[in-house]
């Protein structure tokens, strides 16, 4: 059974609460939720943690599902004004997504280091992921630079803003994640080879950030 | 309260203090508890300003209130009841309370993330409570359609915004860690077709929270750009499109309805059997119909929209799909009618409040049939018809289960015994209030008043007094219920165990419950309606 130590802080911007925190302000509540957590029924049933964070992945995706439906409906329906253009310059949103992509290989390749017990490789390639999502993010500030709108030009520079921008936000949380995790990964942290699912669930979240943003390229961009 | 487990009593926060209600407490029938309390503190603000709106509606003139309080104060009545009230009541605190026992656990699967859940709540509320008293709270209803949301004023709008985030967050949450609850944390050899029937009902209503108010939140925040950045999402004067927001709303708050009543068929499913001493009928059919009324619920969003330029291909989809709501609707409350059939009933507070249920819906269920053809809604759109369907839905479907569960479930909260005559006098009180105030409001849309308006044409003048003294006599139910719920916290008669002889395994432990559920393992409950089947009192 993974034990339920700070392991879980890494996921604290998405779905737990601050479990390290809680356990250390308030020292009363430790005994009773470890025994909730690490008795009888953890032992029968396993962790779940990674389940919990499945279904807000899928919350998440739904946020998402319904900006890009009123992004398609605005396309479909509402004529832009005459000078409000479509067509983006493709350059550096390509080599964006070839960052993103890269990166779920990276950080793929940094947990199974972990699991052969490669601490220093491990962290290295969770480095390199992180470097990756923050030159996305430099990448993506450098478009919007160079874009000839701003966010109340018309419906379609609003609507881009706000989709790219909540995906730039959970980018930003994911980099957040990643080097959270690097910290914990250390020799003597709480992520090691045995108990990982700190890494583990960062690694999902980023994987889905990814996806997300593969399927906004081929809606915003492409279409 | 007892605590019998093998952990050290010292070591839970204020541990059987009333002080552990006010912690961030991870026992989650302590979480329970605080859902229910501040619910129903809530529900005490919401239904004032319910009062409010029925004074200012006695009179056709407008003279109690202003029209733009009036209209803070219907946004604010509906936002509360719906958001502070049904939605964390019927999930939080009956869903925390139970579904731990209901599987066979010691708590819920994220205990944590359950405390994190609950405190969202009060801030939200607070927050809009204030709204009232820094600038004025939303004027434009528990909808926030644009373009008028973009043009009442905009600090209240963005409040009820940031408030509506939280809590729907808070119920995001909350709803995960339901899923997780029921689907990984029974006890080893519990099938789920074992399972009591809330539990189905809470999988159906978290699986509609995970999936609808995600995307509620991204339209609310699309809407604050629109008020803050002067983005044009839903402006149609700077070449945006309201009836998206109004697309992305519905797929969210049509869903909320049956946030709303799912939770309620749930808990009317464990009343009955219990106090008609008969198995519930149809255990399969009720949890396809469960299963059926969340996948229908999610397509069937813009019967809401018919007068907003819906195309004919639309409506005609949107019928029929809602149309068919009624067949697992239908299957349920034959189901419950089944088990009552024969039944030996008693006839006490928490049945007649269940069976009270039954009659109300069926008439909200009714005309909600009648709403979703075209050629109707489009006469009673935006009418008091409206108000009166929804009201007979969620305060006479939902709201009398709550009070209904609160008569069941309070001997094992407390470990006393609710007064009958004084449950027997809320329950006249309330049937009759209710009847008296939403009945009319029927007549008065199908004749054409329009909701949401403090002026009306005299001619109206009646039916609306009607109306008011019917919600006059539901301000004053109130009071025998409290004096109930505090006296008899002290003074009622000691429930025993097992007061209703049932069999679902929250009964199968003390009353109130230890700490951690059970004294040893958690007892195997193979036929939690086997009435008449196995041994009933054992």
């Amino acid at each position: 059974m993974t034990s339920l130590s700070s392991a879980s802080s890494s996921t604290t911007a998405s779905t737990a609460p601050a479990t390290t925190s809680a356990t250390d302000s308030t020292p009363e509540l430790h005994p009773s939720s470890d025994h909730h957590l690490s008795g009888d029924h953890e032992e029968h049933h396993g962790d779940f943690r990674m389940f919990g964070l499945v279904l807000f992945l899928v919350g998440d995706g739904m946020t998402f599902a319904g900006l890009f439906a009123a992004y398609l409906t605005f396309r479909a329906v509402n004529p832009l004004p005459s000078g409000g253009v479509y067509d983006l310059e493709l350059l550096l949103p390509t080599i964006n997504t070839a960052l993103l992509v890269i990166s779920s290989f990276t950080f793929h390749r940094a947990a199974s280091q972990l699991r052969q017990g490669e601490g220093f490789g491990c962290r290295l390639w969770l480095l390199i992921t992180a470097a990756l999502g923050a030159a996305f993010l430099a990448s993506q500030m450098l478009e919007y630079f160079k874009l000839p709108f701003g966010l109340t030009s018309n419906l379609f520079a609003s609507t881009f803003y706000v989709l790219t921008g909540f995906h730039g936000l959970h980018v930003t949380l994911g980099v957040m994640m990643i080097l959270i995790v690097w910290w914990q990964a250390r020799a003597g942290g709480s992520i090691n080879s045995e108990s990982h699912f700190g890494l583990e669930a960062a690694e999902l979240y980023w994987h889905f950030v990814d996806g997300i943003w593969v399927v906004l390229f081929g809606i915003i961009y492409l279409l | 309260m007892e605590s019998t487990s093998e952990l050290p009593v010292s070591l839970i926060p204020n541990h059987g203090s009333w002080l552990r209600y006010l912690s961030f407490s991870l026992d989650h029938k302590v979480v329970g508890i605080q859902y229910l309390v501040t619910g129903f503190l809530f529900y005490l603000v919401g239904g004032a300003l319910a009062g409010m709106i029925r004074t200012e509606l006695a009179t056709p003139i407008s003279d109690y209130l202003s029209r733009e309080v009036y209209n803070e104060v219907l946004t604010m009545h509906g936002t509360i009841m719906i958001f502070l009230w049904i939605v964390p009541v019927v999930n939080g605190a009956f869903g925390n309370y139970l579904i731990p026992f209901y599987v066979g656990a010691r708590d819920m699967a994220f205990p944590r993330l359950n405390a994190v859940a609950f405190w969202m709540i009060p801030p939200a509320g607070l927050l809009l409570i204030a709204s009232f008293f820094i600038g004025g709270a939303s004027q434009s209803g528990w909808t926030a359609y644009p373009p008028l949301s973009l043009r009442t004023p905009a600090l209240g709008q963005l409040i009820w915004i940031f408030s509506v985030l939280l809590l729907g967050g808070s119920s995001i949450l909350g709803g995960i860690n339901f899923i997780v609850t029921i689907l990984k944390l029974r006890r080893p050899g519990l099938k789920m077709m074992q399972l009591p029937m809330y539990c189905w009902a809470m999988l159906g209503t978290s699986i509609l929270v995970v999936l609808s108010t995600p995307v509620l939140a991204g339209t609310l925040v699309m809407l604050a750009f629109d008020i803050v950045a002067h983005t044009g999402f839903f402006n149609p004067a700077i070449g945006g499109n309201a009836v998206v927001y109004q697309h992305l709303f519905w797929f969210y708050s049509h869903p909320a309805v049956y946030i709303m009543v799912l939770p309620a068929f749930g808990l009317v499913s464990e009343i009955l059997p219990v106090h008609a001493r008969k198995p519930l009928f149809g255990y399969t059919t009720m949890v396809y119909s469960i299963l059926a009324i969340v996948f229908l619920g999610l397509i069937v969003w813009a019967h809401h929209m018919f007068t907003s330029g819906t195309p004919p291909w639309m409506r005609l989809f949107f019928t029929i799909a809602t149309s068919f709501i009624a067949v697992p609707t239908g299957i349920k409350f034959f189901n419950w009618l089944a088990t009552l059939w024969g039944g030996k009933i008693a006839l006490n507070s928490s049945m007649l409040f269940a069976c009270a249920f039954i009659v109300n819906f069926v008439l909200g269920g009714i005309t909600g049939v009648a709403l979703a053809q075209v050629p109707f809604d489009i006469h009673v759109h935006d009418t008091y018809f409206v108000v009166a369907h929804f009201h007979y839905i969620v305060y006479g479907g939902t709201v009398f289960i709550i009070f209904s569960s609160i008569y069941h479930w309070y001997p094992k909260i407390t470990g006393r015994m609710l007064n009958e005559p004084l449950g027997i006098i809320h329950f006249v009180f309330t049937f009759v209030g209710f009847n008296l105030c939403f009945g009319p409001q029927h007549w008065l849309g199908m004749n054409g008043m329009p909701r949401r308006v403090s002026e009306y044409d005299p001619q109206f003048t009646l039916m609306n007094q009607i109306s008011s003294v019917g919600a006059l006599l539901m301000a004053l139910s109130t009071l025998p219920f409290l004096i109930n719920v505090f006296h008899s916290a002290w003074h009622g008669r000691v429930a025993g165990d097992n007061p209703w002889r049932a069999l679902t395994p929250e009964w199968l432990t003390s009353s109130p419950p230890p700490v951690e559920n059970w004294k040893g393992q958690a007892p195997h409950v193979e036929h939690p309606y086997g009435y008449g089947l196995v041994e009933t009192n054992p």
